[in-house]
């Protein structure tokens, strides 16, 4: 589904995942004997729905938060505050039991393939290991799910049988994602999943999770700091920065009119080589790396980095608010700074 | 002009347990001058890495060179001694590593570090060495490069500790900097400012670079020349803009097709098209017989292809070889 039909039917396509107002803080010790604890503040606030059958992009740089809010998804971390609905009932409520069934329908594939397996257990039993947990079928059932699963990640069924040493990057990650899809879920969190493979690989990753989209009409969260990929696969995009959405939209708004000085930033890094990233280069790349989480100040928390900071913005955290159907964006000055033009973009694209 | 690098008919093998010769690099060949930049593009398991390592002297245990010479200046870095090769590394050719945490030592503040490759090169004093180190680190713009330079590198984030890198490696002047894919760690604004210094450096000091990637659309603003490797060999080389711009073999048009690159503007964004995959992987070594290398992913292979070993490097235009059978009739 296009993201534009998906939003046509918004009202009447149910949402399956409604995270509002997600805090996650760890505590980071204390800078001196009498100093109060510090807090690292790694999700801050953050609120988004994702409807069924679309993906939804999250990118940022590292520390932005964007992996925290997978884990708390999939209850990895201790959630501070706020509400995560699945299905109508909020995650975050569950315990024994009711938490193991929601999760049935909730899976995640991580960045790292290598990490991710167990190296001392046969693949097929690693992908048999969620089913037998979460009590599906007879066990000949399972037997055969396994090969079944194998065969639709694109891996011949004598996989089952080798250590997860004797495949390469982009077979683990396949291993990964059949592991994922064992026990039929609606939703896959994709942190990363395909940032640590080559090229010509990663391209068959992604055509490997659209079409098990298509065929299951899966959700995916699809987190990544790669514009190009997030940009071909989600339908919306929300970008984070320390903890926060700094902007969401539809994907087609979002690169054709962004409208966050952060958003600006990363598209001026990733923009195709030419006269027009030169441009955007020089206007828009802000200086430095970002700064730390851990006791952000006041503000707004893009200030230090950002070219068009007033008073106001360091002193006064901006709301994420509409500033047209689907589009929103936490900046006070979003009325007063001219966005980029990006339309020369568009005129490269269509004359080669 | 002179070519600062030149390398003539580089193969390296890797000694199996039975003694016998595995080929990892097999006879690569190609030149950078002064100022110039020379990118190495391709999979994981091609050989990039392998001639970075083979021009620095480094290679690990188990491999050898087993043909063909490297200069530098006209010097062939192959017959020199150990010693004389110790006064080269850091003075006349240098390397920045990918992952800079690994790379830095973690006992070391960043300023020993660096004022390290000084003294042992440039006979400076402490003093001096420390001041050169803060005038490096202002160079690759670390702020507050005075508090800086006796931080230990897990103080630094990420993009710092490769700006750190840069800065050691460019500290005794080298007329060679080797850059193995300096920015795959990174985020991706800090990638464009790593880049950016390193185009900024290079215009001062007229440093010649050798640049590996695997993302052959990136390095189309850095690189002067593009070669691309599969599998040990050089399948297509030559100027960027023919590389990029026309390519020619098979494998160099999958790479550019697999990337989704970034689209701007009203209507850039298009409902999902599946991306042009190659399929299969690198052949793992050892696996590699006398045919194309390619063979088994390429879509485009017919019988000449099964039937003939891997075709030579042709050119095929002005600064632009291939190395296909089908070379002339698969036209862009």
């Amino acid at each position: 589904m296009s993201a534009r039909q998906a939003f046509a039917s918004s009202e009447a396509s149910e949402s399956v995942l409604d995270v509002k107002d997600l805090v996650v803080h760890f505590a980071a010790g204390r800078k001196g004997p009498f100093q109060p604890p510090s807090w690292v503040h790694a999700v801050d606030g953050v609120s988004f729905r994702v409807r069924r059958g679309t993906s939804f992009g999250i990118v940022g740089e590292s520390g932005s938060g964007k992996s925290t809010t997978a884990q708390a998804i999939m209850r990895l971390v201790a959630v501070t505050s706020g509400q995560i609905v699945f299905h109508g009932q909020d995650l975050l409520g569950l315990t024994g039991r009711k938490l193991q069934e929601a999760r049935k329908h909730l899976q995640i594939v991580f960045q790292d393939p290598f990490s991710a397996l167990n190296p001392r257990r046969r693949a097929g039993d690693q992908i048999r290991e969620a089913l037998d947990l979460l009590g599906i079928g007879t066990a000949g059932e399972r037997t055969e799910r396994v090969r079944h699963l194998l065969e639709e990640v694109g891996l011949p069924p004598q996989a089952a049988d080798l250590f997860p040493h004797q495949f390469s990057g982009g077979q683990r990650q396949r291993l990964c994602i059949a592991r994922a899809l064992a026990p039929e879920p609606d939703l896959i969190v994709c942190d990363e999943a395909v940032s640590a493979l080559d090229v010509a690989i990663q391209a068959q990753i992604l055509n490997l999770l659209k079409r098990l989209q298509r065929e299951r009409n899966l959700t995916y969260i699809f987190i990544s700091h790669d514009l190009g990929v997030i940009q071909q696969f989600c339908d919306e995009i929300a970008v984070m920065y320390l903890g926060k959405i700094v902007e969401q939209a539809p994907a087609a708004n979002i690169f054709a009119a962004p409208r966050h000085p952060y958003t600006w930033s990363l598209i001026a890094a990733a923009a195709p080589a030419g006269p027009m990233r030169d441009r955007l280069k020089q206007s828009y790349l802000v200086k430095g790396d970002p700064p730390s989480p851990v006791d952000p100040p006041p503000g707004c928390r893009f200030a230090q980095r950002c070219p068009s900071a007033t008073v106001h913005c360091r002193e006064v955290l901006p709301d994420l608010d509409a500033i047209a159907n689907h589009h929103l964006v936490a900046c006070h000055r979003v009325h007063e700074l001219v966005p980029p033009d990006l339309s020369m973009g568009t005129l490269a694209a269509t004359s080669s | 002009m002179s070519a600062v690098l030149e390398v003539k008919n580089l193969s390296v093998s890797l000694i199996a347990g039975n003694r016998k010769l595995v080929p990892v690099l097999e006879n690569l060949s190609f030149s950078v001058e002064a100022g110039q930049t020379a990118a190495l593009v391709g999979e994981s398991g091609c050989g990039k890495s392998m001639t970075a390592l083979a021009i620095m002297r480094l290679l690990p245990e188990g491999f050898v060179v087993t043909g063909g010479n490297i200069l530098l200046e006209g010097e062939d870095i192959l017959t020199l001694s150990p010693k004389r090769m110790r006064a080269l590394r850091g003075n006349g050719m240098s390397m920045i590593f990918q992952e800079p945490m690994t790379a830095l030592n973690p006992l070391f503040t960043v300023g020993d570090q660096i004022a390290e490759v000084l003294r042992w090169h440039q006979d400076l004093s402490g003093a001096e060495a420390h001041a050169r180190a803060i005038a490096l680190l202002r160079a690759v713009q670390i702020p507050a490069p005075e508090r800086r330079v006796t931080a230990y590198p897990h103080q630094l984030s990420g993009g710092m500790r490769q700006r750190v890198m840069i800065a050691m490696a460019l500290a005794g002047r080298p007329r060679l900097l080797i850059a193995d894919e300096p920015t795959t760690a990174l985020d991706v604004t800090v990638q464009a400012q790593i880049f950016d210094l390193l185009a900024e450096l290079q215009q001062e000091t007229r440093t010649a670079i050798v640049l590996i990637t695997h993302d052959l659309g990136a390095v189309a603003e850095l690189a002067n020349e593009i070669m691309v490797l599969y599998a040990g060999r050089c399948i297509e080389a030559g100027k960027t803009e023919n590389v990029v711009g026309h390519p020619r073999h098979p494998y160099t048009r999958g790479l550019l097709g697999c990337v989704p690159h970034l689209k701007l503007g009203p209507h850039s964004t298009r409902p999902w098209s599946d991306l042009a995959e190659i399929p299969g992987m690198v052949p793992p070594l050892g696996a590699r017989g006398t045919d194309c290398a390619f063979l088994a992913r390429c879509r485009a292979a017919n019988q000449t292809c099964r039937s003939h070993p891997q075709p030579a490097l042709e050119p095929i235009a002005s600064d632009h070889e291939v190395s296909c059978w089908r070379k002339t009739e698969l036209v862009a």
